[in-house]
C-alpha cells in the first residue's frame, strides 16, 4: 500500500486542491454572474483577464504571483503584517492552482448561469424578490449542474498544477511538494522510475473519483428537480 | 384607477402609450408586436420607460419629473406570462409560496386555501411543473402570483399557448377571480373573444401607440376602427341580463336595453348579468317583420348609418333602443331596401349564431 511519505504527498496535494477550489468557487460564481448577467464599461477586459492564466504559460503566473505575493512584494509584505503568509506555504501552492484553475471554473458556471431563462428571474422580481433573492433562489440552484462541473474542473485542474506552484513556492516536501512536483523530483533522481510510476498512477486515480464525484452530484440534482 | 403615459424605444421600436381607466379589468388589444407586452412590462418595472408616468389606484410607480421608478418588487403588481414561466426547480407549492412568504403578513389579503380551492390546486401541490398540462400550469402561475397579494394582476396572453379546451377552462377562473377578489386586472390579447368576454374597458394597441379607448361596445361597433379590431370577426357587444331559461328546448332568454335575445345553451342563473357578441355577419335586415321564419331574434332597429359607398360589402349601422348593433350586408342589398339614416329595420339574429364561445358573464 501507500508508504507514510506517499500519503502524505497525497494528503497535501487534497489539501491544495481543495482549499484552491473552496476559495476561488465564491469569487468564480460571482465573476461568471457579472459576465453571464450584466453589462458594464470594461467587461471584455475582465473576461481577458479571467482567462489569462490558460494562455499565458504557467512560470509567467507564477513568476508574477512571486513579485506580488513573495516577502518582498507589495501585497506579500501587506498580507504578512496581518499573519497572512504565501511564500514558499502550502497556502502558496493552493493560491498558485485557484489562479490558474480560475477559467475553467467561471467558463463552466457562466455558460450555465447563461442557460438559465432570464424571464424567470423577471417573474421572480414581480413575486417580490430582491435581485439578490432572485439570484440566491432562482439563478444558482438552477446553474447548479455549472456549478459542480467548475469545481470538480477547478479540483482536477489544481491536483496537477505544476509550473505556476514550483516557481511561485518552490518544491519543499511536506510544504509544497504536492503530486506533479513529487513525480517530478523523482524523474530527476536515477533508478526513481518505480516511485514516479506509483505516484503517476495514484493521481490517475484521485483525477478519476473525483469525476466519478461530480457525475454523481449532478446526475441526483437533475432526478430531483431539473426540467429533463 | 390605472394611469399610463409612457415613451420608450427599444432598438427600432418606438411606444407612446396613454390611457387610464377604473374598469375592473382593461383589456390591452393589438396584434401581435404591436407593442402590448411592452406597455405590461413597462407598468411591471421589467423595462424602463424614457419618460412618463404610471400610478395604480393613486400610487405612483414610474414618474419621469418626479424622479420616481420603483423597483419590480416594490411595485405590487402580479404578471402572469403567456408562457407560466414556473420556477422548474421547484415543487407546485413552492412555486404558490415564493411571493407569498415575501408579501409582508399584514399586507396579505389572498387567503392560501381559498386561492387553492378556487383555482383547483388542491391535488397538483406536490408535482413538479415539468409534469403539469399547459392549463395546470397556467392555474399554477395565476395562483402564484394572486399569493403575492397584488394590487394590479397584469395578464399577458396567458391563454395563448392553449388548446380551446384549456382556454374556455382558464378564462371561467379569471372570470372567478373578477368577481371573488375584486382585483383590477389588465388584460393582454390578440384574440377578440377573450376581450368582449372579459373587459370592460378596451386599449387599442396599434405599431406602438395605443389608438383608442373606452367601453368595449362601443369601440367595436366603431367602423374606422375596424382594421385594427379586425373586418372579419366585426361585431357588437350586448350588455345583458339572463331572464328565464326554457329548460325544454335548452334555450335562455336575455334581456337588454331595447329588447331580447334567445341564445341556446348557456349554463347562467336568472338575473346574471352577462355579455354577447353578435357578429355583424350574422345580422340579417329586413323591412318589414319576416312571417314564418326560424330566425328566433326579431329585434327592431334603426338605421343610424352606412358604411362605405365602395366594394361589395357595407356594414349597415343599427340602434336596437339604446344598443348598438352592426349588419354586415352585401351593398345591393343596402341599396334595394333603400337604407339610409333613420329606416326602421327588423334585424334577423339566429339563435345559434350566438355560441357558448360569444357569450361571457359580466
Amino acid at each position: 500500500m501507500l508508504s507514510a511519505q506517499e500519503l502524505g504527498i497525497v494528503l497535501l496535494s487534497l489539501k491544495v486542491a481543495l482549499a484552491a477550489v473552496a476559495a476561488s468557487l465564491p469569487v468564480g460564481i460571482a465573476v461568471a454572474w457579472l459576465l453571464a448577467r450584466r453589462d458594464f464599461p470594461g467587461k471584455t477586459l475582465l473576461d481577458a483577464i479571467v482567462h489569462l492564466p490558460l494562455v499565458l504559460p504557467p512560470v509567467v503566473v507564477g513568476y508574477l504571483l512571486l513579485v506580488a505575493f513573495g516577502r518582498g512584494g507589495a501585497l506579500g509584505s501587506a498580507l504578512a503584517s496581518i499573519g497572512i503568509v504565501f511564500a514558499f506555504r502550502w497556502t502558496g501552492a493552493a493560491l498558485a492552482a485557484a489562479v490558474m484553475s480560475f477559467p475553467l471554473l467561471v467558463r463552466a458556471i457562466r455558460l450555465s448561469m447563461e442557460a438559465v431563462d432570464p424571464r424567470l428571474e423577471a417573474a421572480g422580481r414581480t413575486l417580490g424578490a430582491r435581485p439578490w433573492r432572485v439570484f440566491a433562489t432562482l439563478t444558482l440552484p438552477l446553474a447548479w449542474p455549472g456549478v459542480v462541473t467548475g469545481a470538480l474542473l477547478a479540483f482536477a485542474r489544481s491536483l496537477g498544477e505544476f509550473g505556476a506552484t514550483i516557481t511561485f513556492v518552490a518544491n519543499i516536501p511536506g510544504e509544497t511538494q504536492t503530486l506533479p512536483l513529487a513525480i517530478y523530483s523523482y524523474t530527476q533522481v536515477p533508478g526513481a522510475d518505480f516511485d514516479a510510476m506509483r505516484l503517476s498512477i495514484l493521481s490517475i486515480l484521485l483525477s478519476l473519483a473525483a469525476l466519478a464525484v461530480s457525475e454523481w452530484l449532478v446526475r441526483r440534482h437533475a432526478g430531483g428537480s431539473l426540467d429533463a | 384607477m390605472l394611469e399610463v403615459d409612457i415613451a420608450l424605444r427599444r432598438g427600432d421600436f418606438h411606444l407612446e402609450a396613454r390611457f387610464s381607466s377604473g374598469a375592473p379589468i382593461v383589456a390591452l388589444f393589438g396584434r401581435s408586436g404591436s407593442g402590448k407586452t411592452t406597455i405590461v412590462e413597462a407598468i411591471a418595472g421589467l423595462v424602463r420607460p424614457r419618460s412618463g408616468r404610471i400610478a395604480v389606484g393613486g400610487r405612483t410607480l414610474y414618474d419621469s419629473a418626479r424622479g420616481i421608478d420603483l423597483a419590480p418588487e416594490a411595485r405590487r403588481v402580479g404578471c402572469v406570462f403567456q408562457d407560466a414561466l414556473l420556477f422548474p426547480h421547484l415543487s407546485v407549492r413552492a412555486n404558490l409560496a415564493y411571493g407569498e412568504r415575501l408579501t409582508p403578513r399584514a399586507e396579505r389579503f389572498v387567503d392560501r386555501e381559498r386561492v387553492i380551492a378556487l383555482l383547483g390546486l388542491a391535488a397538483l401541490l406536490e408535482r413538479r411543473p415539468r409534469t403539469l398540462s399547459g392549463g395546470e400550469k397556467q392555474r399554477v402561475a395565476i395562483g402564484r402570483t394572486l399569493l403575492a397579494s397584488p394590487q394590479l394582476l397584469l395578464l399577458d396572453e396567458p391563454l395563448a399557448a392553449l388548446d380551446a379546451a384549456r382556454k374556455a377552462e382558464i378564462l371561467g377562473y379569471i372570470e372567478l377571480l373578477r368577481d371573488e377578489l375584486r382585483l383590477p386586472m389588465v388584460y393582454v390579447s390578440h384574440a377578440i373573444e377573450e376581450v368582449t368576454r372579459l373587459a370592460d374597458h378596451l386599449v387599442l394597441v396599434s405599431d406602438g401607440r395605443t389608438i383608442a379607448e373606452g367601453e368595449v361596445a362601443e369601440l367595436l361597433s366603431r367602423t374606422e376602427l375596424q382594421p385594427h379590431t379586425g373586418r372579419f370577426e366585426a361585431g357588437a357587444v350586448i350588455e345583458a341580463r339572463v331572464a328565464r331559461h326554457d329548460e325544454r328546448y335548452g334555450l335562455t332568454t336575455l334581456a337588454f336595453e331595447g329588447g331580447q335575445l334567445v341564445v341556446a345553451n348557456l349554463d347562467a342563473l336568472p338575473g346574471e348579468p352577462v355579455r354577447a357578441r353578435i357578429r355583424s355577419r350574422d345580422v340579417a335586415l329586413a323591412l318589414d317583420r319576416p312571417g314564418a321564419a326560424s330566425f328566433q331574434n326579431v329585434l327592431e332597429a334603426s338605421v343610424e348609418s352606412v358604411g362605405g359607398a365602395f366594394g361589395a360589402i357595407v356594414d349597415v349601422h343599427l340602434r336596437v333602443g339604446a344598443t348598438p348593433l352592426v349588419a354586415r350586408i352585401t351593398r345591393e342589398s343596402a341599396e334595394r331596401l333603400g337604407l339610409a339614416r333613420g329606416v326602421k329595420v327588423y334585424a334577423l339574429v339566429k339563435a345559434i349564431a350566438i355560441d357558448r364561445r360569444s357569450v361571457g358573464y359580466a
